[in-house]
C-alpha cells in the first residue's frame, strides 16, 4: 500500500539537480528534471558507491559523478547494467511527496 | 439558346474558371456578381501592394475589356443575398437574375477573435483591397500597428506595414511562427529574420482585449502586456463563406459540400474555391483552386473531369525572406528526418521521409530546390537510391550513382562547397594539389569549413577524392553522442551565431538529445562563460560535482577543502584558523600539497558551508583546488631571502595569483615563478612559467608534469612586472577563447602552434585587447564562491531525515 509523505517543497530541489532524503538504510536521492518531473532512486551507485545525487542530470537520466555510469531515473537501470532501487514520488501543490511504504517494509523486516 | 450561367464571387477561383470556359469555346451568358466593388484581381499580390512594391492596377487580372469581349454582365459591388433554388433565380438588392447553372465562389471570410473592442474603428482583417488600403493609410512612419496572428497572412501584413515605416508588433498564440507550415527550427530562423527587420514578435501571446475609446489605442494580452496601436490587423484564420448556401439549404459541412465534379447537393449548382469542402478537406491556397477551376469548366462544358486534391506548397511573400514548406512534416512513428543546417548563411533544410518516400520538406534561407522536392513529394517516388545526397538537391544527383563520393566527384570545379566563405570545389582541389593534405591545412589556405564547419564533411570528401589513398579522415570526433559537431565547430558557432544559452546552442546546433549529457553540458557551460561573460549566467547544474560544490569529492563521498595561500605564503593567523577548523570538523588528514598550500581531507558535505565561513572569517578564500581554472602560483623566495635571486619572485607570484584567481579556463592552470634559472619553483614544467633573470622575466608556456611530462617553451621576454602581468593575462585569455574544453595549455598549444601564440603576444594592440577582455571577465567572475554559498547552509544538508520515522 502506498503512503505518500510530504518531504519538501519542489523548489527546494534545483532544476536538473537532486537533494537527499536520509533513511535508516541509506540515502534516497530525489531528482528534479528541467521540466519539473521528480524521481527518487537510491543515492548509492552500485559500482563503487558514487553519490548519484551529485551527478549531472540530463533529460530523465543522471550520470554518476565518479565513473560516469548513466542511470535512467524512470527505471533505475544503468547503461552498464547496474540497477538502483526506485521509489514512487509525486508533486502535489508544489510539495514533493515520497511514497514511504518502504519504511514499513524495512521495519517489518 | 445560350445557357445562362450565374457566378457568385469574382475571386481567384472563379476568374480562372471563366478563363478556361471561354478558352475552350464555352458559349454561356455569364452574369458575374461580386461583393467587392471591382472585378477579378490577384488577391495573393495584395501583399506587394501593401508593401508598396506594386500598385493595384498591376494586380488586376481581368479588366473591363476582357469582360466586355466575353459578354460578361458584371454586377460588381452587388452582393448576392438569396438563392431561390426552385425558381432558379439569384437575388441581389437590385433584383433577380435567372440561371441554368449557378457557381458559388464566395471564398472565405476572415475570422475575427471575439474579444472586447473587436469592432472599434482601426481594427481590420486582411482579405481585400479595402483592408489593404486601411493598412496603407495607417502605416506611415511613426505609426504603431499590431498584427494578431503569426501565420502567412499576418506576417505579410506585418512586413508590408513595416516597409511603409510603421512600428509593427506581431502577437502569435503558438510557440513559433507559421506553425502550420514550419517546424520550430525554421520558425525560429524566421522570427530572427523578422526581428532583425524591426518587427517585434510576441509568441505564446493570447489577446484579451482591444483597448480604446473612439478608436483603437492598444492591445492587451492575457499576461498583462499592453502594446499601443493605431491599427490592429486580425489575421488569425479564415472560414469558408457559406451563408448563402446555408440559407438555400444546400449540404454544408465546414464548407459547401461538393463531389469530384464540384457539384453541390443541387444538380444545377456548383461551387469552387475556399468556400467548399471536398472529401472532408478545406482549401486555403490557390494551387488546388486552379485545379478545381479547370475541372469545373470541363464539367460545365459537358466533359469528363474529376478533381483530385494535390499536395500544396507554401512560400512566404516577404521580400528577402526565403521560406518554403510542402507536404507533411509532423513527427510521427516510422518517420525519419534528414536535416541540413548552414548557420553561417542562415540556411535550414529538413526532409521528412517515411520508408522510401519523401513526405514533406521545410526549407529556410535557401529554397532553390523547393520545387524539385515538391515534385518528389507529389510523385511519391521511391527515393532510396537518392537518400545519401537527397538533401543537397538535384545538383548532386549525378546519374544513377548513390555514392556520396561520386556525387562530389560529379560536381563541377565552380560548385560551392563552403557557403560561409564562398569557397568552390576547384579552389580546394588546387590547395590540396599544392600540398595541403590535412583538413587544417586546407582550412587555413582556403578558409573552407573555417566558419560554421557544416561543410567539413564535404571538404573531406573532396580531399578523399583528390588524395585517394593518401587521405585519412580527420581524427577529430564529434563533441559527444549528442551532436555531430566537434568542439571546435561548437565554439565557432557559439560566437558566429551569437548563441548565449545552453538551450539556444542545443536548438540551433541541432542537439540530438533533450538535455545533453554529462560530457557536453560542462563544456557548453564553459564556452558560454568564456564567450559571453556579461550575458551568460553560469549554470551550476551543468558543472561536475567538484565545481558545483566548490570542493573535491573523495572516493568515500567526503570532500577536501583547500584555502588559497597567495604565492604559497602564509602566516600564523591563517595556520591557526586551519588548525582550529581541523579540530572543529574532525578532519582526518591535513596534507601539504604540491602547489604550496594545505589540504584538509575528509570533510562532510553538510559541514562545508560552516568551514568556509570560518576560513572567510580568517581572511581566506577558496583555493579553487577543484576548478578548471587558476589553481596555484608556486614561487621561490627570490631576492627577498635567496642569495641568487634576481627579482622578487615571491612578490610577483602573489601579484599574478591575485590577478588570475577566480578565472575559469578550459582545464586547470598552474603557474610557477622562479627567482633565477636554478628554478626552485619548478616553473618550467608548469602551464605558464616565469624565470627571473637580471635583465627581466622569461615567460614560457605549455609545460606538463602529469601523465605527460614536458618542458615549457619560450613565449615572451618581459622587462617589467607590469608587462609580465599583461602578457600572462592576455595569454590566458587566448587560451580561454580558443582551446577546447579539458585541453590543458600544452595540448592546445600543440594544436595551434607556439608561433601563432607568440605572434598574438608580440602585437601590442592585440595583446591589450585580450588583456581587456580577460579583465572584463574577471570583473564578474573574480569572486569567492565560498562566501556566496556559505550563506545558505540548508542547501548542503539532506532535505528530509526519515531515520527516526517509524512506520505507522
Ligand atoms: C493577402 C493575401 C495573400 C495570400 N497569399 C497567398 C499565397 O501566397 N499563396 C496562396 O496559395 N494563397 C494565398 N492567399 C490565399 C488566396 O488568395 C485564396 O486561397 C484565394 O483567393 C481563394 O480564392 P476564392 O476564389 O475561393 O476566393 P476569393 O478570392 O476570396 O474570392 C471570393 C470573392 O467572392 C466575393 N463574395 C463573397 N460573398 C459574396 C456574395 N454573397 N455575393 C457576391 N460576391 C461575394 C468576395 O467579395 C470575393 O471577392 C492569400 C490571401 C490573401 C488575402
Ligand atoms: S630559483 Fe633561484 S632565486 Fe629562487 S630560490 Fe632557487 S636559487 Fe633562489
Ligand atoms: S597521483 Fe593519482 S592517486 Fe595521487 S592524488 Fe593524483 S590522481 Fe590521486
Ligand atoms: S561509482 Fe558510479 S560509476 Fe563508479
Amino acid at each position: 500500500m502506498s503512503q505518500f509523505i510530504d518531504i519538501a517543497a519542489l523548489d527546494d530541489i534545483p532544476r536538473q539537480g537532486a537533494r537527499l532524503v536520509k533513511t535508516q538504510s541509506g540515502c534516497i536521492a530525489v531528482f528534479r528534471t528541467a521540466d519539473d518531473q521528480v524521481f527518487a532512486i537510491d543515492d548509492r551507485c552500485p559500482h563503487k558507491g558514487g553519490p548519484l545525487s551529485e551527478g549531472i542530470v540530463h533529460g530523465t537520466a543522471v550520470t554518476c559523478p565518479l565513473h560516469a555510469a548513466v542511470f535512467d531515473l524512470n527505471t533505475g537501470q544503468s547503461t552498464d547494467d547496474w540497477h538502483v532501487k526506485t521509489y514512487a514520488v509525486r508533486v502535489d501543490g508544489g510539495r514533493v511527496m515520497l511514497d514511504a511504504a518502504f519504511l514499513a517494509r524495512r521495519s517489518a523486516a | 439558346m445560350k445557357q445562362k450561367l450565374v457566378v457568385i464571387g469574382a475571386g481567384m477561383a472563379s476568374g480562372r474558371m471563366l478563363e478556361h470556359l471561354f478558352d475552350n469555346g464555352g458559349d454561356f451568358d455569364v452574369t458575374l456578381f461580386n461583393a467587392e466593388p471591382r472585378g477579378n484581381y490577384n488577391r495573393l499580390m495584395l501583399s506587394p501592394v501593401l508593401s508598396g512594391e506594386k500598385t493595384y492596377d498591376q494586380i488586376v487580372t481581368h479588366d473591363a475589356d476582357w469582360y466586355a469581349s466575353h459578354g460578361v454582365d458584371c454586377r460588381f459591388g452587388e452582393p448576392v443575398v438569396r438563392i431561390d433554388r426552385t425558381k432558379r433565380i439569384v437575388y441581389s438588392n437590385a433584383g433577380g437574375v435567372p440561371y441554368d447553372a449557378l457557381v458559388i465562389a464566395t471564398g472565405s471570410a476572415p475570422f475575427i477573435v471575439p474579444v472586447p473592442g473587436k469592432d472599434l474603428p482601426g481594427v481590420c482583417a486582411y482579405r481585400d483591397l479595402e483592408d489593404t488600403n486601411k493598412m496603407i493609410a495607417a502605416s506611415g512612419p511613426g505609426a504603431k500597428a499590431v498584427v494578431i496572428g503569426g501565420g502567412l497572412l499576418g506576417l505579410e501584413a506585418a512586413a508590408g506595414m513595416t516597409a511603409r515605416g510603421a512600428e509593427v508588433t506581431v502577437i502569435h498564440l503558438m510557440g513559433h511562427l507559421m506553425e502550420r507550415q514550419l517546424d520550430p527550427a525554421a520558425g525560429y530562423l524566421l522570427q530572427r529574420d523578422l526581428e532583425s527587420r524591426g518587427i517585434r514578435i510576441h509568441c505564446k501571446g493570447a489577446t484579451k482585449a482591444i483597448l480604446g475609446k473612439d478608436r483603437v489605442e492598444a492591445v492587451l494580452l492575457d499576461d498583462g502586456t499592453v502594446y499601443p496601436a493605431d491599427l490592429v490587423c486580425m489575421a488569425v484564420g479564415i472560414r469558408p463563406e457559406v451563408r448563402l448556401a446555408n440559407d438555400a439549404h444546400l449540404d454544408v459541412g465546414r464548407g459547401i459540400t461538393v463531389d469530384d465534379q464540384l457539384r453541390t447537393s443541387d444538380l444545377a449548382i456548383f461551387a469552387l474555391g475556399e468556400c467548399i469542402e471536398h472529401d472532408k478537406q478545406l482549401f486555403g491556397l490557390v494551387a488546388p483552386l486552379y485545379d478545381q477551376a479547370r475541372v469545373l469548366a470541363e464539367t460545365l462544358l459537358g466533359r469528363e473531369a474529376a478533381f483530385k486534391p494535390v499536395q500544396t506548397a507554401t512560400k512566404l511573400k516577404v521580400t528577402g525572406v526565403d521560406l518554403f514548406s510542402a507536404g507533411d512534416f509532423a513527427d510521427g512513428p516510422g518517420r525519419e528526418d534528414i536535416v541540413f543546417r548552414d548557420p553561417g548563411r542562415g540556411v535550414y533544410k529538413r526532409l521528412i521521409l517515411e520508408g522510401e518516400r519523401l513526405l514533406g520538406a521545410v526549407m529556410y534561407g535557401d529554397t532553390a530546390d523547393g520545387s524539385w522536392f515538391f515534385d518528389l513529394i507529389k510523385q511519391g517516388r521511391d527515393v532510396t537510391d537518392l537518400r545519401e545526397t537527397l538533401i543537397f538537391g538535384p545538383a548532386f544527383q549525378g546519374g544513377a550513382s548513390a555514392n556520396p563520393l561520386a556525387a562530389v566527384a560529379a560536381l563541377p570545379p565552380e560548385a560551392e562547397i563552403c557557403g560561409c566563405n564562398g569557397v568552390c570545389k576547384g579552389k580546394i582541389v588546387t590547395a590540396i594539389e599544392g600540398g595541403a593534405t590535412t583538413l587544417d591545412a586546407v582550412r587555413s589556405l582556403t578558409k573552407a569549413s573555417a566558419s560554421c564547419g557544416t561543410c567539413t564533411g564535404l571538404v573531406e570528401q573532396v580531399m578523399a577524392l583528390t588524395l585517394g589513398d593518401g587521405f585519412t579522415a580527420n581524427a577529430n570526433p564529434p563533441m559527444c553522442k549528442c551532436t555531430d559537431h566537434t568542439h571546435e565547430d561548437v565554439r565557432r558557432l557559439i560566437k558566429s551565431m551569437g548563441l548565449k544559452s545552453i538551450p539556444a546552442v542545443m536548438q540551433d546546433l541541432g542537439w540530438k538529445t533533450v538535455g545533453g549529457c554529462a560530457s557536453c553540458r560542462p563544456a557548453l557551460n564553459y564556452y558560454l562563460i568564456s564567450d559571453w561573460p556579461t550575458d551568460y549566467v553560469d549554470d551550476r547544474q551543468s558543472r561536475f560535482v567538484n565545481e558545483r560544490n566548490h570542493a573535491n569529492i573523495q572516493k568515500d563521498g567526503t570532500y577536501s577543502v583547500v584555502p588559497r595561500m597567495w604565492g604559497g605564503v602564509t602566516n600564523p593567523a591563517e595556520l591557526r584558523a586551519i588548525a582550529d577548523a581541523a579540530d572543529k570538523y574532525n578532519v582526518p588528514m591535513i596534507k601539504v600539497t604540491g602547489g604550496q598550500r594545505i589540504d584538509l581531507l575528509g570533510v562532510r558535505k553538510e559541514d562545508l558551508p560552516a568551514i568556509w565561513l570560518d576560513f572567510n572569517a580568517a581572511g581566506m578564500v577558496s583555493g579553487h583546488a577543484y576548478a578548471k581554472g587558476l589553481r596555484t602560483v608556486k614561487t621561490c623566495v627570490g631576492t627577498e631571502f635567496c642569495r641568487f635571486g634576481t627579482q622578487d619572485s615571491t612578490g610577483l607570484g602573489i601579484k599574478l595569483e591575485k590577478l588570475l584567481w577566480g578565472s575559469w579556463t578550459p582545464a586547470k592552470v598552474k603557474l610557477g615563478v622562479s627567482g633565477c634559472p636554478r628554478n626552485c619553483a619548478e616553473a618550467t614544467c608548469k602551464d605558464i612559467g616565469v624565470v627571473c633573470v637580471d635583465s627581466g622575466y622569461e615567460i614560457s608556456v605549455a609545460g606538463a608534469a602529469g601523465m605527460d611530462v614536458r618542458e615549457t617553451e619560450f613565449l615572451y621576454k618581459a622587462t617589467s612586472e607590469a608587462e609580465v602581468m599583461e602578457v600572462i593575462a592576455a595569454f590566458t585569455q587566448l587560451y580561454r577563447e580558443n582551446a577546447r574544453y579539458l585541453h590543458r595549455i600544452y595540448k592546445w598549444v600543440a594544436k595551434v602552434g607556439l608561433e601563432w601564440c607568440r605572434a598574438q603576444m608580440d602585437d601590442p594592440a592585440n595583446r591589450r585587447a585580450l588583456y581587456d577582455r580577460f579583465m572584463l571577465s574577471q570583473s564578474i567572475y573574480q569572486t569567492d564562491p565560498w562566501a556566496e554559498l556559505a550563506v545558505t547552509p540548508a542547501d548542503w544538508a539532506p532535505i528530509a531525515d526519515l531515520t527516526l520515522r517509524a512506520a505507522e
